[in-house]
């Protein structure tokens, strides 16, 4: 390959974050360039070309440019450097080590490497001199942390390659030749610890991708046990601000059981951040005892950093997650908040006066959220093992209303749909989620349900169903207790409206505040919605609905105290002894 | 503004706006300052040798010969400790008629529905939102001087001019004028001048946290005001608006702002607490819509008729920082007592539906009801002014008056240890 001489341009105009240039070469769609500001080279990505009109979004403030400042070209689009040393790290959505600033305010046009460049790996081989291989296949692993991190072949290679050299185990640096590959035109290709890959491709380098199948355990009870999500499978979260969003998905990055877990901040309060920032290294992983920050990457884009980065960040961390996911690893992206990275699609479309579609957002909201959604997925990788990203995002609807242009488009791609209600934060019911509008597509495959089954309990999507019928009834007889009165309505109605209540307060709400109730292992989970499950269906003897409304509330008043304790502790079962007490004063045998 | 030697001038204006002017230049640089005809402006737009100005005091009576004048410099303010207790206006000039200034972690409000449910916490950012016609000011003053803040500053944003002496004598009186940095436009003013109050508010604030390693709160009213200026200039460059005629980068707009409140490591802060004023109770309108997403809670004020009092609405308003303090630096029963008494509170508006639609109401219902009310008079009126174990306590004894144990479902040992009989 010939090295293109270095492309020049030229300043032209500048609106906000987007800037209009001119360039005598020729320039590629999304090709990364700096433009330079003095002693700051400040990132850019074109995004429009019109005759030799070139349009590009700076990923920086744009304070104090002028017209004819000095652009270059690099030939490359966006990329992020993948290789070992990743995990652990907080990074920018331009994947900047943000350790690596000691400066208490970001200074713009300044980078950091993305992994340690003096860093010294262990390497093991996995392949053998002579052996051929594809884009993707394992050729050695170090440890990264507890992880077993797979060097693979650059991605970016097509066809077949044989292995002409391949170091023997070691410890070598970052940047050493590990692995010399030839393919049949005789082209050589040197292989590091680390490679590059452009963030808005998607990484295909996998034999299939396959319906997911396993369940993913969070520990929250009303996600595993009424709306499960998949290993490999989509989902988001809507909530007007206020109703927990931020605190479910922390829940979720804290307890999922995936190996990398990758939390995408985008556009998010930087005191959440810091916050995160400081919590993640106290707490420990309730799978492996290691610290939970062991297994996080951070993709930290704050809401006062500039906006094109925004739509970096997100590209930034599903492109870490396929790389992970290449080494036969669980991973789990959660992002907080899409809408977010919507918004700043809306304001450089706005910039390129593009006629407006809905709320103004750009006519391609849809599609470019369906391509995102779909970089998810279950995959056997080349060598039969398998490998998932679980995506969740969330999606902060303007105004509340579940029907504005990013919700709508989100629910076309995600598969499982968590809308949290402002009704049940109000009464601080938490997790907000409402049980009854909120659905995973996921119950409904075979495939899940076998797995189910097997793994949990062969009667689970029976008790599922049965459960969500119960809370469905209560909120019917309660509209109707509330248009007919106490009085108006049959006795039954009350035991029927305060049955879904167990369900609501003992499996539903969760205090993510509490040591233990915080997270239920899927253990757990199958006792107390079989517990709950049975107390729904006897037969009690009531003589008012005052009375029913007292009984009910002691019940629920035991299994709280029941959810506060330590699974099968004393306490435990001294609360279960209570409860069958209370139980047979009213029961009737 | 003075002249100086050299500096090209230019004269040919090709285009005014309501906001904005144009002219041919080849030497702007993005986001400078310039002099139009002895008025400050700023460059918003660049595209080839035809430059932008937002002139910020308006441009009627801009001829299309004025005279333009480049800075090369953004905004900028004089920052030091003569600051303090000086009313400055959007350019950091003072309006008090001193002399020119020359250059060089919990919040405890004794308010009990912010302290109890929506505790404040250093480095946080957090508006109230309320309606005009609720007393906001005399709430911001409150905490203002009720907090225990090294520096307050405070940005009026088209301020009424009685608003801001009530300000200037409350401040006087209290004797807190010495802590006090005041920027104001009110009214009066040209409404393209709100957009530089909160910059120049938070400008000084970083001063105050960083050099001097103080705790800074400040205050901003009202942010509706800003997002309103912002809209007129989006709209005389005729941007596409989206929603409710607000410009598309509304969000990375406000974001700037109130992004700036941080927690610093050596002990300095920014707190910014905001009055963002609603239409009608309407928090879906994409003003406090887009602030909500972007601050750590908020607080809302409501007119309790029942006490005749206003209160801190306990439903909507939320502190998203409380978590790191309460039942940590607090007593251990903060975070299920203010829990428990707050889905006690919503049971009371389930009973009070029902009282409207004329069923009879049964006990629990009843008891709820006066639970309700006394909650309100003790707990969430804006008057109440005491320490949080004392709320604390009075939760516990209205919890005892009204309610079973059985009925709050308050872990058994917490229960144990603070149940009144």
């Amino acid at each position: 390959m010939t090295t293109p001489s270095i492309k020049q341009g030229k300043v032209t105009g500048i609106i906000s974050n987007l800037v209009m240039a001119v360039s005598d070469e020729p320039v590629a769609q999304n090709e990364i360039c700096y433009i330079g500001l003095g002693e700051e080279q400040l990132l850019g990505e074109v995004i429009k070309v019109i005759g030799k009109d070139i349009f590009i979004q700076c990923f920086e403030s744009t304070r104090g440019m002028k017209i004819g400042n000095p652009i270059r070209f690099t030939n490359d689009m966006l990329e992020v450097t993948l290789g070992p040393g990743m995990l652990s790290k907080i990074y920018d959505g331009l994947q900047n080590d943000l350790k690596k600033f000691d400066t208490l305010f970001l200074r713009r046009g300044i980078r950091s490497d993305a992994l340690d460049t003096e860093s010294l790996w262990h390497f093991k081989p996995l392949a053998e001199q002579g052996q051929r291989v594809h884009a993707g296949d394992w050729l050695g692993e170090v440890i990264e942390k507890a992880i077993p991190h797979r060097i693979m072949v650059p991605f970016k290679l097509s066809g077949s390659y044989i292995i002409e050299k391949l170091v023997p185990e070691g410890s070598y640096h970052l940047n050493d030749v590990l692995a010399v590959l030839t393919n049949e035109a005789k082209e050589k290709v040197e292989v590091k610890f680390w490679q590059k890959w452009p963030v808005k491709k998607t990484l295909k380098a996998y034999s299939e991708k396959v319906r997911p199948f396993a369940m993913l355990e969070t520990g929250v009870r009303i996600i595993d046990s009424l709306i499960p999500i998949a290993e490999g499978g989509t989902g988001f979260i809507p909530g007007p601000f206020g109703t927990g969003k931020t605190v479910l998905q922390h829940a979720i990055s804290k307890q999922a059981a995936a190996d990398v877990i990758i939390f995408a901040a985008c556009g998010e309060r930087a005191n959440e951040i810091v916050d995160v920032f400081t919590e993640f290294p106290e707490l420990d992983d309730p799978h492996t005892g290691g610290k939970l920050m062991e297994r996080t990457i951070i993709i930290a884009n704050t809401s006062n950093m500039p906006v094109a980065a925004r739509e970096a960040s997100v590209y930034t961390a599903m492109t870490i997650a396929e790389y992970y996911r290449n080494m036969g690893l669980k991973v789990l992206i959660l992002a907080d908040s899409t809408s977010r990275w919507a918004q700043a699609l809306r304001e450089m479309s706005n910039r390129l006066e593009e006629l407006p579609g809905p709320d103004a957002f750009p006519m391609d909201l849809t599609a470019v959220i369906a391509n995102f959604y779909a970089r998810a997925g279950y995959v056997y990788l080349n060598n039969g093992k398998t490998g998932s990203i679980t995506f969740l995002g969330t999606v902060s609807p303007s105004g509340g209303n579940l029907k504005e242009p990013v919700t709508e488009a989100t629910k076309k791609s995600a598969r499982c749909f968590y809308a949290l209600s402002q009704k049940r934060a109000d009464q601080k019911r938490y997790p907000a989620v409402d049980p009854t509008e909120s659905y995973s597509k996921y119950l409904e495959y075979p495939e899940m349900q076998n797995y189910l089954h097997e793994h949990i309990s062969p009667r689970w999507t029976e008790m599922v169903i049965r459960a969500k019928d119960i809370l469905l009834r209560g909120r019917e007889v309660y509209d109707q207790i509330n248009i007919l009165g106490d009085d108006g309505v049959p006795l039954n109605y009350h035991v029927q409206f305060w049955k879904a209540e167990v369900i609501d307060f003992v499996i539903l709400q969760q205090d993510a505040f509490d040591s233990i109730d915080a997270m239920t292992p899927i253990e757990r989970q199958r006792f107390m919605l079989e517990h709950v499950l049975q107390i729904c269906q006897m037969e009690f003897d009531f003589k008012g609905f005052e009375e029913v409304a007292t009984f009910f509330k002691r019940i629920i008043n035991n299994l709280k105290q029941l959810n506060y304790s330590r699974y099968e502790s004393e306490e435990f079962n001294k609360i279960l002894e209570d409860q069958k007490l209370i139980i047979n004063e009213k029961r009737i045998a | 503004m003075k002249y100086q030697a050299f500096q090209p001038i230019f004269h040919k204006i090709t285009r005014i706006n309501k906001a904005t002017c144009e002219l041919r230049c080849n030497m702007a640089s993005y986001d400078e300052l310039a002099i139009i005809n002895g008025r400050l402006a700023q460059v918003v737009k660049i595209v080839g040798d035809h430059v932008t100005l937002q002139v910020f005091s308006g441009t009627d009576g801009i001829p299309t010969d004025a005279e333009v004048i480049f800075t090369g410099k953004p905004p900028v303010l004089k920052v030091s400790t003569d600051l303090a207790g000086r009313f400055l206006n959007a350019y950091g000039k003072p309006i008090d008629n001193g002399p020119e200034v020359q250059g060089e972690s919990l919040i405890p409000t004794g308010i009990a529905g912010i302290d109890l449910n929506n505790t404040l916490v250093t480095g946080q950012k957090i508006p109230f939102f309320a309606d005009p016609e609720q007393p906001y000011n005399q709430v911001m003053a409150d905490v203002a001087l009720r907090a225990k803040a090294d520096r307050i500053i405070l940005g009026g944003i088209g301020l009424q001019h009685d608003d801001y002496l009530f300000y200037k004598n409350i401040f006087e009186n209290a004797g807190a004028i010495d802590r006090i940095v005041s920027f104001i436009n009110t009214t009066e003013d040209p409404s393209i001048e709100r957009l530089l109050i909160p910059d120049m508010a938070l400008t000084a604030a970083e001063y105050f946290a960083v050099d001097r390693n103080e705790k800074v709160l400040v205050l901003l009213t009202d942010l509706t005001l800003y997002c309103d200026a912002l809209s007129i200039v989006s709209n005389n460059m005729d941007q596409i608006s989206s929603k409710d005629n607000m410009p598309a980068s509304l969000y990375s707009d406000l974001a700037r702002l109130y992004e700036k409140a941080v927690q610093f490591p050596s002990g300095g802060s920014i707190t910014i607490i905001a009055v963002t004023t609603l239409s009608g109770g309407d928090i879906t309108h994409a003003i406090p819509d887009n602030t909500g997403y972007i601050t750590e809670g908020q607080l809302f004020l409501r007119r309790d008729s029942e006490i005749g009092k206003t209160i801190v609405d306990p439903f909507r308003s939320l502190s998203r920082l409380k978590q790191l303090v309460i039942g940590k630096k607090t007593r251990e029963d903060h975070p299920q007592v203010m829990n428990t008494a707050v889905r006690l509170y919503s049971d009371s508006a389930n009973a009070r539906t029902k009282l409207e639609n004329g069923f009879d109401l049964n006990d629990y219902d009843k008891r709820c009801l006066s639970y309700a009310k006394e909650y309100s008079e003790k707990l969430l009126a804006i008057d109440v002014n005491v320490g949080i174990d004392d709320m604390l306590n009075t939760s516990w004894e209205l919890f005892a008056r009204y309610f079973k144990k059985e009925e709050l479902t308050i872990r058994q040992d917490l229960v144990d240890k603070y149940w009144k009989n």
